[in-house]
């Protein structure tokens, strides 16, 4: 891997974090919930690029540890631990576990029956949620107030954008550095020839079911924060169509890109309110425009720029 | 008891009919173009709404099925000429965004077209009824989507195990380049194929119309389902698509019509009305991890 100065990286982490300050001195407070959202989606895409792209598996169910963290963290604030400094890892954990259950079943199929397996076992969470009464069915689990993450206050808004912008930078950092490991560099074998890995003496599945449950806990954690952010924890989180969109951002973004989680949930999340400001037809302009970015650029955003490397 | 367990039978073989219908198009188009297909429902979608407008515009209920399945046929075909046929050489990941792409453009199409309200589509006055099967009463109108399921299904069946262009689409299934090799347009097959797959679409959409809601959406849930029953049968298979439909349709619906009173028998009523509906609603997934792990490659690989 090549040393690269991350001074550009600085520069646009200063920027990120001046947003809800210039957003205030602009009266468009209402824009920080929007920067929060973005963070937390490019998160969870970046989270789902790690499996993708890095451990080149297409996972489809994806929402699912996305979804399951944003219920631990509502389920637990009902049984009265607001604590963030408890409940995130909780969440963190749940998706792990859950990972390591769907993962170690579903690493024993590959290609497309991987791809419609980890959505079917989504989709079990998904109804299993939706069924039961205490996780407030179809209607959702609404928070009573954010987590408290002492000493900073959460129910300011800019500070839970901070966290969010906090918390994406530090899992960028470290699944790089992860990328750039003799791990990372295991990960990139597997994608090359697995077969050869194999032979070569490489516990192949575990690498895998490694690289599957490192993604689904980040999902986790953003999907504590999304919770937060959107006051409750709701059943589309977790349905098969936010998998679909999760991947959407990956692939949109750059496959194995290292930014090319950030950077397609930015391009779909704005270019959703952009478009959601003129027409109340949005959806289907969005649905052009990824057409185009499938037929006439193949390798996403990331790829327009030349030179960038994984 | 007999009564419900009777028309629950009937209901699960008339849902897996349909399921077929929608299946039978889409494992084609998995398994010879190896392309998956998320915009398949919409077809489904567009199908009933194209069949609900035409019916209420003159009356019939048959025109509206010949609107439905001739509509989604012609749309289809376009789909396939202008956008599906740049995709095939593409890998999954540009496949999925690329037919969720289709599917935001065509639930925004429908919306801004007829409403967000759900339309209403009414089965015909004679059939609205109930009749007497057996010795059981039970409503005409899903009998005759039974006898048209088996009916379509019979005609598939043929067309694909004993006719020549069913041939080269099982050759295609099996191994493309093989038969690309030995002489198959397999492109031009192709395109005949995703409209065959559209009009079955286009034909279980208005048939379920009466029953199911016709609302923006209705695809994207039962897309889920002709996914699991193409997985359960194995890929590219028209029998296991049968077999995979039938085994869903009959799970899925006997399993919310029973299991709750059946854990009643075993657990508290309080236990059994939360955990009845979740578990009849994961039976199907159950089904299908089991079946996979199983049998990798499902119940009827057409692969060789």
């Amino acid at each position: 891997m090549k040393h690269r100065s991350p001074a550009g990286e600085v520069v646009l982490l200063a920027a990120a974090i001046t947003v809800p300050w210039l957003l205030q001195a602009a009266g468009e407070d209402y824009y920080i919930g929007f920067a929060t959202r973005m963070a937390i989606f490019a998160l969870a895409a970046t989270s789902l690029n790690f499996i993708v792209g890095y451990g080149g598996m297409v996972a489809f169910g994806h929402a699912a540890f996305f979804g399951l963290g944003g219920y631990v963290v509502a389920l637990l604030m009902e049984a009265g631990i607001a604590s963030a400094w408890l409940s995130w890892p909780a969440a963190i954990a749940v998706a792990t576990l859950s990972a390591l259950a769907i993962g170690a079943l579903s690493l024993r199929t590959r290609g497309v029956y991987f791809i419609m397996i980890t959505l079917a076992f989504a989709q079990m969470i998904y109804y299993t949620v939706v069924s039961a009464a205490f996780a407030g069915g179809e209607d959702g689990l609404p928070l009573m107030q954010r987590s408290t993450l002492a000493p900073f206050d959460l129910a300011d808004d800019a500070t839970l954008y901070w966290i969010a912008l906090a918390l994406l930078a530090a899992s960028l950092f470290a699944l790089q550095r992860l990328a750039g490991s003799r791990y990372g560099r295991a990960l990139a074998g597997l994608r090359q020839n697995e077969t050869r890995m194999e032979a070569l003496g490489y516990p192949v599945l575990r690498l895998k079911l490694v690289c599957f449950v490192i993604g689904a806990a980040v999902a986790g954690l953003a999907g504590a924060l999304l919770a937060n952010q959107n006051g409750m924890a709701s059943p589309t989180q977790l349905y098969w169509t936010q998998s679909g969109m999760l991947l959407v951002m990956v692939i949109l973004g750059g496959v194995g890109h290292r930014y090319g989680g950030v950077l397609g949930a930015l391009a779909l999340l704005g270019l959703e309110e952009a478009l959601g400001r003129v027409t109340e037809h949005s959806h289907l302009y969005v649905g052009l425009a990824l057409l185009a970015v499938v037929l006439f650029a193949p390798r996403g955003l990331a790829g327009l720029w030349k030179g960038t490397a994984r | 008891m007999a009564q419900l367990i009777f028309e629950q039978s009937l209901n699960g073989l008339q849902f897996g009919l349909m399921l077929f219908l929608l299946a039978a198009g889409l494992t084609l188009v998995f398994g010879i173009m190896d392309m998956i297909n998320l915009s398949h429902g919409s077809l489904y979608m567009g199908g009933a709404y194209l069949g609900a407008a035409a019916a209420q515009a003159s009356g019939s209920f048959l025109v509206g099925i010949a609107a439905a399945a001739l509509g989604m046929a012609v749309i289809g075909i376009l789909l396939e000429l202008a956008v599906l046929r740049h995709l095939y050489r593409r890998d999954h990941l540009a496949q999925v965004l690329a037919t969720f792409a289709l599917i935001l453009i065509a639930n925004e199409l429908v919306r801004m077209v007829w409403g967000p309200q759900p339309l209403m589509l009414n089965p015909p006055p004679a059939l609205a009824g109930p009749v007497e099967v057996l010795g059981f009463s039970y409503p005409a109108y899903r009998l005759l989507i039974i006898a048209v399921g088996l009916a379509v299904a019979a005609l598939l069946y043929g067309l694909v195990g004993h006719t020549r262009a069913g041939m080269w689409v099982r050759a295609g299934a099996s191994n493309r380049a093989m038969a690309e090799a030995l002489g198959v347009d397999v492109r031009r097959l192709f395109t005949g194929i995703f409209a065959l797959g559209a009009l079955l679409c286009g034909l279980a959409g208005v048939l379920l119309g009466p029953l199911l809601a016709v609302q923006v959406g209705m695809g994207e849930n039962i897309l889920i389902l002709a996914f699991v029953v193409i997985v359960i049968g194995g890929i590219g298979s028209i029998r296991g698509a049968l077999v995979g439909s039938l085994l869903v349709g009959m799970v899925d619906t006997l399993g919310r019509a029973l299991l709750p009173s059946l854990l009643r028998t075993v657990a508290s009523p309080e236990v059994a009305g939360q955990l009845g509906p979740a578990l009849a609603s994961i039976a199907i997934y159950l089904l299908m991890a089991g079946i996979l792990i199983w049998r990798p490659a499902g119940l009827f690989p057409a692969r060789t």
